[in-house]
């Protein structure tokens, strides 16, 4: 097992390579400047030629390539274009948010798809079925900030419950900081439940008609534990890599999500970086997704072991 | 068995539980001292003299004063000097600081920082580097007091310190001042001598930017009128929250959780209008005028005749409707240096904006145009904009021209407007843009009447007769004989445009009932303003 994390963690090296030269490259190749964008509208040719000069944009472009990486290597990411902090300070400010909303959405679909996708398959055909089944559609076909802005409209403006928008750090006051995660979490799970109710419901049918299910019930054991320890488990694995790869479509949607939800995280920080072109802070955020991407799936295989003991790396 | 409907009811009662503990907590008011604000843009850059953008120009009016200011009927009124006065050759101007003026380092302003920032100032402002070009020198008299020596009499010193939109000559501190200019000011350094104190430790970009009541602050003993009289504060604590979305910011507004959107988006206000608890206020009477960019260098736009063709097939109206739409936000105005200002004219207008296609047609022929096909450069990401290159294409294509309309993000059009490559080669030949009427208030001011060829903004128009002009009216020092400069400049632009002005448009403040005392000027500012 070890060698095998040891492998995977030595494959990283190769995948970050090829995303640091494609992301790079992408930057430098589509139109856009931060030095234009960092003058302003008023600004003349040479004034933004001059902050071109400083931001050393003008260096041909495996010259910029190999400053980046040779600081990459010595832990440094760089100076955001705009904010005058540093990219490892901007990412620390806007990680909070980001996975305060990624777990409490993880929490909310998990906790509510596994047991409604149980349900659906332990009462195939029925009328809890149909509606699971015609939810999930439902789930996929909206859109994030259709559902958003309905939930704001009922629960903040009509209902006056929760708040609009904003982020309260956990640490300052968790009552708040729990008020203002109900609806973005909400929000950005409603897709993914619809995904994870249809991947159970699916697998826990299929393992209902193993013979294995017939003999523990022959053996007289209830259906709680039928479904639960025979069955879930067994199911388990493609659940677990849909939740898995369900991580890297929660931080896509975490993107729309924190814009409509006013939540200051790397979503959102991604999107200004993009439009305002800051190449420091879009590169090192992207390589920071493809680390968490990669570590992501070797956690799910690794969790594999543990819901299937036939599974051996 | 399996009891299918306790754990139903088990999940609903823990999910509401999670909703209703959430919902109990209430949503806290924001406090009366605190005024919480959607600006239009959040603040990345700190350093309003290393950038035009207008987020950092209002960020300036926070934290820094200036040495004078322009009031509502756009005289240019001291703020940060006591007295000024300007020898009888008007080659050396005085100027004496008021007592009490303290950065909030607790250190007193004096002359020396005053003549650092005016450096760096006019190392980056058009205009400031148009009046630096007839100073001899700046020199100090004594703490509170400096001289700016001058080769020639030169007609806009007040104007030029008291310029009220970017880049604003904001006074800082020497240490401050004597940063490059072409690099930004650090955090540390954000001290100020203004009516409110940045908050470094509170500064999170992309969440809020916070700044408090500056106590040492000295208001001057006039009312306030326009940028200038006394900045009195009247709140503790003023909060610009950052908040991507305007449909979240309406919401924001409406449950009372923001008390102020600085720019509202226009198909917005109705939905607005209707809350009982909020208020549109038209603060900046002046507004924004729209404004058709040629590039003068790139064929068939170097030809003078074939840009006045445009003048000529143009109408403003159109254009206002496409993207304004209500017509209280918006006004069909010919005047370039904007309606309503001391320098507004329709001299030589009379011919040109009328949506004449035929006239159009006729003018391009004479002038020979082939047919070359106008990149028209089409920014799609800002609702403000995006309307107006279609109706600009219409109206071009009704007159003869052929258009190529490239639709892109904002920020990849001003990347390309800075290229000089040929149109089919990734240059282009025209975009549309907006310009601040505090901005475009005199021919000097205007960036788009700068036809200086390379030395002038993207559009490079290369005009000796209009520089000429420009210049006549910057060393005029008799505001009767400034105006007749710019009537007869207008006549000559007419026929020789750098850009088309295609209508004013405004842009209100939506607020809380609970707000008030916002004032009248040309920039959202915070001094004054009251919250119950």
């Amino acid at each position: 097992m070890l060698d095998f994390i040891a492998r995977r963690l030595v494959a990283i090296i190769p995948v970050l390579t090829v995303v640091a030269v494609l992301v790079f490259l992408m930057l430098r190749l589509t139109p856009g400047d931060p030095a234009a964008v960092i003058a302003g509208d008023n600004a003349t040719s040479d004034q933004i030629n001059d902050i071109r000069e400083k931001l050393g944009l003008n260096e041909p472009i495996w010259t910029q390539f190999a400053i980046w990486i040779g600081d990459i290597l010595q832990g440094n990411f760089g100076e955001s274009f705009f904010f005058k902090k540093t990219v490892a300070e901007l990412i620390a400010q806007r990680i909070e948010p980001t996975l305060a909303l990624t777990i409490c959405t993880l929490i909310f679909a998990v906790a509510i798809s596994v047991p409604i996708g149980v349900m659906a398959a332990y009462r195939q055909g029925s009328i809890f079925d149909r509606i699971v089944m015609a939810f999930a559609v439902l789930g996929f076909s909206v859109p994030g900030f259709v559902i958003g802005y309905c939930l704001i409209y009922v629960f903040a403006i009509e209902l006056g419950w929760l708040p609009v928008q904003g982020y309260v750090r956990i640490g300052v006051n968790f009552w708040q900081f729990l008020e203002r995660m109900v609806l973005p979490s909400l929000t950005l799970s409603v897709g993914f439940i619809a995904l994870i109710s249809r991947i159970t419901r699916a697998s826990v049918l299929e393992v209902l008609n193993e013979d294995y299910i017939r003999t523990a019930r022959a053996k007289g054991l209830s259906n709680r534990v039928v479904l639960m320890r025979h069955a879930l488990r067994n199911a388990a694995v493609p659940i677990l890599t849909v939740i898995g790869l369900g991580i890297a479509i929660l931080m896509g949607g975490a993107v729309v999500t924190e814009s409509v939800f006013g939540l200051p995280g790397l979503g959102r920080l991604t999107v200004e970086a993009v439009l305002s072109r800051d190449f420091p802070t879009i590169q090192t955020v992207i390589l920071m997704f493809s680390v968490v991407y990669v570590v992501i799936n070797l956690l799910v295989d690794i969790s594999y072991t543990i819901f299937d003991p036939r599974i051996r790396y | 068995m399996f009891d299918f409907r306790r754990s139903i009811a088990t999940f609903v009662a823990a999910a509401s539980t999670v909703v209703g503990v959430a919902g109990l907590m209430g949503i806290a008011p924001a406090s009366a001292q605190t005024l919480k604000v959607v600006m239009h843009s959040d603040v990345k850059i700190l350093d309003p003299i290393w950038t035009t953008a207008y987020i950092q120009r209002n960020h300036g009016y926070m934290v820094w004063d200036t040495l004078f200011a322009m009031d509502e009927k756009f005289a240019v009124k001291p703020q940060m000097v006591d007295k000024y006065d300007v020898s009888a050759d008007k080659l050396t101007w005085t100027f004496t600081l008021r007592d009490g003026l303290e950065w909030t380092n607790g250190t007193p302003v004096t002359a020396e920082d005053c003549i650092a920032s005016i450096k760096r100032w006019a190392a980056r402002d058009s205009m400031g580097q148009k009046m630096m070009g007839s100073v001899v020198g700046l020199e100090v008299v004594d703490a509170k007091t400096f001289k700016m020596k001058m080769k020639e009499p030169y007609g806009l010193v007040l104007e030029s310190l008291g310029k009220p939109s970017s880049n604003v000559p904001f006074m800082m501190p020497k240490k401050t001042a004597e940063t490059d200019p072409m690099q930004q000011i650090k955090v540390e350094d954000v001290i100020g001598s203004g009516p409110f104190i940045f908050k470094a430790d509170e500064w999170k970009p992309g969440e809020k930017i916070v700044y408090l009541k500056n106590p040492k602050y000295k208001p001057r003993n006039e009312p306030p009128s326009g940028l200038a009289g006394g900045k009195v504060v009247k709140l503790e604590r003023v909060e610009w929250i950052t908040m991507p979305d305007v449909q979240t910011q309406v919401g924001a507004l409406q449950n009372g959780e923001i008390d102020m959107i600085e720019a509202p988006g226009h198909d917005l206000l109705p939905l607005l209008a209707k809350d009982k608890n909020i208020q549109l206020v038209n603060f900046n009477p002046l507004g924004n005028q729209y404004t058709f960019r040629f590039n003068s260098t790139a064929k068939p736009f170097d030809n003078p005749k074939i840009r006045h063709a445009v003048f000529v097939a143009f109408g403003q109206e159109d254009f206002l409707k496409a993207t304004i739409g209500d017509a209280q936000w918006y006004k069909v105005c010919k005047a370039p240096f904007v309606c309503g200002t001391p320098l507004a004219t329709d001299a030589g207008m009379a011919d040109v904006l009328n949506a004449n296609s035929a006239k159009a047609k006729q003018l391009l022929q004479e002038a020979g145009y082939d047919g070359t096909p106008i990149v028209l450069m089409q920014s799609t990401d800002l609702q403000v904009l995006t309307n107006l290159a279609p109706v600009a294409k219409a109206f071009l294509e009704r007159a003869g021209f052929k258009v190529d309309m490239q639709s892109m993000d904002w920020q990849t059009l001003v990347a390309r407007r800075v290229k000089k490559d040929p149109p089919d080669k990734g240059g282009w030949h025209a975009f549309l843009t907006s310009w601040v009427a505090a901005d475009i208030l005199n021919p000097v001011m205007a960036g788009f009447f700068n036809a200086a060829c390379d030395k002038a903004m993207f559009g490079w128009p290369c005009d000796e007769t209009i520089e000429k002009f420009r210049d006549q009216f910057a060393k005029e020092t008799d505001p009767a004989k400034q105006k007749e400069i710019v009537e007869n400049l207008q006549k000559y632009w007419v026929d020789h445009p750098t850009h088309v002005n295609v209508g004013q448009w405004y842009a209100p403040i939506a607020r809380r009932t609970t707000v008030d005392g916002n004032l009248t000027a040309p920039v959202p500012v915070f001094w004054n303003v009251t919250k119950k």
